[in-house]
């Protein structure tokens, strides 16, 4: 009952018209619910209404009605009685009637109407009902725009669900359609009113005894009106809209039925006459719609006047300029405009439909006259622009009419191409067995460019008409082209030859010449083998005979990557092995071979370029790779040439570069990059002596960068084999004696860089190994590498400290040492095995600052050297064990930033060059590293490892700085400090700015001193700007003001970075965003500072000035 | 007092290409100096709006890049402005605004002159003489109405 009483209320609350619209809202949702989950069923609440629903007052009854029809809009799913749908049904069509309640009526049928798939549905006989209801008393027209949308709906919805009933009133639906869309002016309505057209036509598709055929004239007239479409009022609804949407309905109504064709295409045509842009778009748009609708036969008496209006269409586009840039290689080569765009569907349409369409083209006298207009000129930079839109638009023409299918581009060729021929003087050569070289064939060749053009442009457009082998019969297009290739491709390669640098144009040609006779592909093809083979050693020769990068050289190496990748991908055997054989094979022994004019890198970036186009090439590639490495490698050290060895280094940086980014595409390249770096290893291993120079320096880094990505992307067992192939190289080498130096202080003094060349190459490269091997690749004896690592690193190789510090931090289970032992053999064992070296002190159960690297890095024994070199190793191991999230590395930090303090515990200071480097280390341990310890190397990274080093030793190198007594331990804590901060996520930053802003205000103090510490004060006073403008950090920035301004103010002036100053600057005007009163007092001071920056020796810092200072200014002169 | 427009319709040119300062070659070596140069200063000025029109002096080509002279090592500036029509009103305002904007945007150790180009306006010497008068500047800046206008003229410039 309490339901009940609440409807009442509901009720009461939705039919008050004087209430709010979100009342009305309110009170149709509770009664909605309280239907839906079955508390009041449909009859019980048309029950309550009753009084509401036939009331004599007119306001109440038609909301009474509306509430009701609104309820069935939100049952659509759900099931009712059959009964009361219909009654339902009839009660709606009944009010139809009563204007004054229209609204309700009609919402209240759409509802019974969108009933879908669910038990209740409205029957045939009641939608017609409701049909001729609506028809005979709702004047559409009179409607307001919500009804009126209503009303189109419901006419939609019935002409979808209930054909039958609606061809059952055969004419009556039409007329009321007509008088319904009549005027109307909307575009939410035109878009359902051009689709109840559309509905209607399907309706009625017989030509005969449709009502729609005496009807067609006047309901064309309704909707052509609206042609083409144009809004006038843009703001507002309407534009939610788009033109191009209401458009495109409009011209699917129009192509809709056969019976419009008499009305449609003289209109059409009529606005494609139009000035109006828009106007011819949619015009050509709409006939390619009604080309397809209407029919070759209605179509056919239209061609006469059809293809004069499109030939004008096409003509009108205003870029008469021919690109011969690199990238128009495989593209038309120059910008079509919308219009042109449609014209040429349409043609391309009408052709692909009516192969008789082409002869209106073929005759054409303008499209004719085109040979004379070819033989005029013979470069294209001297035609007229006249002369070029012609010669541009009528190959577009021919084109696009050959590309329609294969009987047009018969067709075309028939008649085009011969005449085309003669006006070129290519002349047909009987058979390519019989070469002829008649000199006056050749010399009354006429290469006149617009020809050459319209050629190329012929022979692209019909690749891909090739019938495939199945069809035996050769097509006619083939064989004339067949007749004329071997000439063709005279020609062109005689133009690509006779071209020099300046003009482009010859260049361009013959190489596009070339490329399409070259993609005439297929089983068919009329370009035969042996000419194909012409073609690409035509091509190759113009990469190998060049000097220097010209533009003739990048169009040749660009056809040949299109047609090696077109080979590709239509899987053309027999091209693939001509291919393999002429280009690939050339290139790659070019690479081999030292003696070539073209200059080396040219050839690696050709013949990169070239083989990446199909796995095979690749495979040939790599191959001509190790070849060329091993031989210039021995080359270079039996003969101890330097130029062999520059090479070498250019090849492993296209390795690197080049192959390796494309190691996912290729399939296969992994493994053959796995055989590059074995035969790496094996050329090292044979070769015996190994000194080097500033280029063999080059060649060390080259390689190092190669072996450590080869090894980065193989797969595990691959890494497996490069790593037993590089151990068994050092095992054969000195190296291992190193670890059995006793590693007795003394020991350790007298180490200096005293490694072969050889060695340290083999040292490096392994270390590479290592910094890119997954944790999942076994390491063998790892005991051993350590301490080599160890020796090495204190000796002075940074490599050796990365790769330790890859070993520590992928070190797993698996391998036959654990972290543990790891950990201890570096921090606890006196290296030499079993060799004591305990020295003064005994004690070596903690890993903190009583083990022997740790004595080293704090100075207490050895040079100054030793010292800085332990320092970085330490930092490395220490970043290792970082990003696993090992707790050693607590002790790591307090060891290095016991080397910072200014008196540590044995009461010393340390050297200067030492602090250096225990600041730096803390770089080290938190910025992301390109060369190791990263994603690519498979590094062990645990979530949040910067966040968790940033709470451990802020705390403390805080406490260091405040008690820090010398100036130089200060700042040195400070750059150790200014490190971890800026290389923290700043969100970090922002959750304790109040605690790090007098620190960081303090720390670019500090380090506005020194000009070594740029780069670091640079980082630093980014991350201040950051908190600057970010809302967490603006409290305590407000409380600092005076602080950071003044900081500020004396950055402005900094010398020795540009970008500091520029950055001060920005941060100035950043602090306007402060509360006005905390930023007054400190204006004369700012202005000061800004005032001086107009005279800063830089541009960018002056014009930051500029806008500082008036942001600035105009505080003070508003107020 | 003519009412509306002095020049009712002025002939507008197209902007020439700006200079991209972020991407100098100078930016990478710290040492070196960008002298103040003649685009430098017309990169002040160009944006600056006529009192009348909304297009900038550079669009009406009220002033071009040849149009100003620096002499960086003299810390001296000359601007020479052509007004549209003969006897635009408009020309003090014009070169006051010039002159206000170059005050602000150089440094202070420059001398600037702001001339009116020979023979394109009817009281050229007056102009010229007004422009140039340091006590008449200050006494026009002192005026509230005059300072909304140039601030107004200028704003497009800041930007």
């Amino acid at each position: 009952m309490a339901a009940l009483n609440n409807l009442t209320e509901h009720l009461e609350s939705f039919v008050d018209v004087t209430r709010s619209p979100s009342h009305h809202a309110d009170s149709l949702k509770a009664i909605a619910s309280s239907l839906e989950k079955g508390v009041l069923s449909i009859n019980q609440l048309v029950v309550e209404m009753d009084m509401y629903l036939t009331t004599t007052d007119d306001v109440i009854r038609a909301r009474g009605i509306l509430l009701l029809a609104e309820m069935l809009n939100h049952l659509k799913e759900k099931p009712l009685d059959t009964a009361v749908v219909q009654s339902l049904a009839g009660f709606f069509t009944a009010k139809l009637a009563e204007w004054k309640s229209v609204r309700g009526a009609l919402t209240g049928c759409l509802a019974l109407i969108k009933r879908k798939d669910v038990a209740g549905l409205v029957t045939a006989t009641d939608a017609e009902a409701m049909a001729k209801a609506m028809i005979k008393s709702v004047q559409v027209q009179s409607l307001a725009l919500h009804d009126r949308k209503i009303c189109f709906e419901l006419l939609e919805c019935l002409l979808e669900q209930y054909p039958e009933a609606m061809i059952n009133m055969g004419n009556l639906i039409v007329y009321a359609t007509c008088e319904a869309i009549d005027g109307e002016k909307d575009p939410p309505c035109l878009m359902i009113a051009f689709h109840i057209v559309e509905l209607l036509t399907q309706l009625f598709p017989s030509p005969s005894s449709s009502p729609l055929a005496a009807e067609a004239s006047d309901l064309f007239d309704i909707i052509s009106c609206y042609f083409p479409l144009h809004y006038t009022h843009t703001k507002g609804d309407e534009a939610s809209i788009p033109r191009e949407e209401l458009s495109r309905r409009l011209s699917l109504a129009i192509s809709s039925t056969p019976f419009f064709e008499p009305y449609a295409i003289p209109l059409l045509l009529e606005k494609l006459s139009s000035s109006l842009t828009v106007a011819k778009v949619d015009s050509l748009r709409c006939l390619n719609d009604c080309v397809v609708k209407y029919g070759v036969n209605r179509m056919k008496k239209h061609y006469k006047d059809l293809w004069p209006a499109l030939k004008d269409a096409l003509y009108s586009f205003t870029e008469t300029d021919l690109s011969f840039g690199l990238e128009s290689l495989t593209s038309p080569g120059f910008e079509m405009g919308e219009i042109h765009r449609e014209a040429v569907d349409l043609l391309q349409r009408l052709v692909k439909q009516d192969i008789s369409f082409l002869g209106l083209v073929v005759d054409d006298p303008r499209v004719n006259m085109i040979s004379d207009t070819i033989s005029r000129y013979s470069q294209f930079e001297d035609m007229p622009d006249t002369s070029k839109l012609e010669i541009l638009v009528v190959s577009q023409i021919l084109c696009v009419s050959a590309r329609a299918s294969v009987e047009s581009c018969n067709k075309i060729f028939e008649t085009f191409f011969f005449r085309l021929m003669n006006t070129l003087g290519i002349v047909e050569k009987v058979s390519s067995g019989d070469l002829v070289h008649n000199e006056n064939s050749t010399a009354s060749i006429k290469l006149y460019h617009g020809g050459l053009h319209l050629c190329i442009e012929l022979l692209t457009a019909s690749k891909d008409l090739i019938p495939s082998s199945e069809e035996s019969s050769s097509t006619p297009w083939c064989s004339i082209v067949n007749r004329f290739s071997v000439s063709l491709i005279e020609a062109f390669t005689s133009v690509v030859q006779s071209s020099y640098d300046e003009c482009s144009a010859d260049a361009y040609l013959g190489v596009k010449g070339l490329l399409a006779m070259g993609m005439l592909c297929g089983g068919s093809s009329p370009v035969s083998k042996s000419e194909f083979e012409k073609i690409l050693k035509t091509l190759t020769s113009i990469i190998t005979a060049q000097r220097a990068k010209t533009v003739k050289w990048e169009l040749a190496l660009k056809a040949l990557i299109c047609m090696g990748s077109f080979i590709d991908r239509y899987s053309e055997r027999e091209k693939a092995m001509s291919y393999m054989g002429v280009v690939v094979e050339n290139l790659v022994s070019l690479a081999c071979s030292s003696h070539c004019s073209l200059p080396y890198p040219m050839i690696l970036e050709a013949t990169s370029e070239v083989c990446s186009t199909r796995p095979q090439y690749v495979e040939k590639m790599v191959q001509g790779f190790e070849e060329a490495f091993c031989s210039s490698f021995s080359d270079f050290y039996v003969n101890g040439n330097s130029k062999p060895i520059e090479n070498c280094s250019q090849l492993l940086e296209c390795v690197t570069n080049k192959l390796l980014p494309r190691v996912t595409e290729i399939d296969g390249l992994e493994k053959f990059l796995v055989h590059f770096a074995i035969s790496m290893w094996n050329q090292i291993e044979s070769s015996v002596v190994f000194s080097y120079d500033v280029s063999g320096r080059e060649f060390v880094e080259a390689a190092m960068k190669t072996m450590r990505q080869i090894v980065g992307v193989a797969l595990v067992d691959s890494q497996n084999s490069i790593i037993q192939k590089a151990y068994n190289v050092i095992s054969s080498s000195t190296l291992p004696a190193m670890e059995s130096i006793p590693l007795t202080f003394a020991a350790l003094e007298g180490l200096h860089r005293d490694l072969s060349t050889r060695d340290e190459l083999i040292l490096s490269l392994f270390a590479s190994v290592i910094i890119g091997a997954s944790p999942k690749a076994s390491l063998p004896d790892v005991k051993s590498l350590i301490k080599l690592f160890m020796v090495s690193f204190l000796k002075g190789y940074i490599p050796a400290a990365q790769a330790l510090g890859s070993i520590v931090n992928k070190l797993g289970i698996s391998s036959d040492c654990s972290l543990e032992e790891a950990c201890d053999i570096i921090f606890h064992q006196s290296f030499a095995s079993g060799n004591n070296i305990s020295s003064d002190d005994t004690d070596k159960t903690i890993c903190g600052s009583e083990t022997l690297l740790s004595k080293i890095c704090l100075g207490f024994y050895g040079s100054v050297d030793l010292q800085t070199r332990a320092i970085t190793g330490l930092a490395w191991i220490g970043k290792g064990l970082l990003m696993r999230g090992d707790g050693r590395v607590n002790e790591i930090a307090l060891v290095l930033m016991e080397c910072l303090k200014s008196s540590n515990s044995s009461g010393n200071a340390l050297h200067p060059s030492a602090m250096k480097h225990a600041a730096d280390a803390f770089l080290i341990l938190m910025s992301d590293s390109e060369v190791c310890l990263n994603r690519k190397f498979h590094a062990v990274i645990r979530p949040l490892y910067k966040q968790r080093f940033f709470s451990i030793t802020v705390p403390i190198l805080e406490s260091l700085i405040v008690n820090s007594q010398t100036p130089l331990s200060r700042t040195m804590l400070h750059v150790a400090l200014a490190h971890v901060i800026s290389n923290v996520p700043v969100t970090v930053i922002l959750d304790n700015t109040k605690k790090l802003l007098p620190m960081i205000l303090e720390g670019l103090s500090a380090l506005s001193v020194d000009a070594v510490d740029k780069e670091t004060l640079f980082s630093l006073l980014l991350v201040l700007s950051g908190t600057l403008t970010d809302i967490k950090g603006q409290q305590s920035v407000s409380d600092n003001a005076h602080k950071i301004i003044e900081c500020l103010v004396k950055l402005t002036s900094y010398r020795h970075l540009m970008v500091v100053r520029e950055t001060a600057i920005q941060c100035l005007a950043t602090l306007l965003e402060l509360p006005h009163g905390r930023i007054y007092p400190f204006r004369r001071e700012v202005l000061q500072a800004v005032t001086k920056a107009l005279d800063d020796p830089k541009r960018r810092v002056r014009e930051e000035a500029i806008k500082c200072r008036q942001a600035w200014t105009s505080i003070t002169s508003r107020s | 007092m003519v009412s509306g427009l002095i020049n009712e319709n002025p002939i507008v040119y197209e902007r020439k290409e700006r200079r991209d300062v972020r991407t100098d070659s100078s930016n990478t070596n710290e040492l070196s100096v960008d002298t103040i140069d003649q685009l430098e200063v017309f990169d002040h000025i160009r944006d600056i709006k006529d009192p009348e029109h909304p297009y900038s002096l550079e669009q009406l080509k009220v002033l071009t890049e040849d149009s100003v002279e620096v002499d960086d090592s003299k810390s001296h500036v000359r601007v020479t402005f052509t007004p549209t029509v003969e006897h635009c009103s408009m020309a003090t305002i014009i070169g006051l605004c010039v002159r206000v904007k170059l005050m602000r945007s150089l440094p202070s150790r420059y001398k600037i002159d702001i001339r009116v180009a020979p023979g394109t306006h009817a009281t050229e010497a007056a102009v010229n003489k007004q422009l140039n008068d340091k006590e008449r500047v200050a006494a026009a800046l002192e005026n509230p109405n005059l300072v909304e206008m140039v601030d107004e003229c200028l704003s497009p410039s800041f930007e």
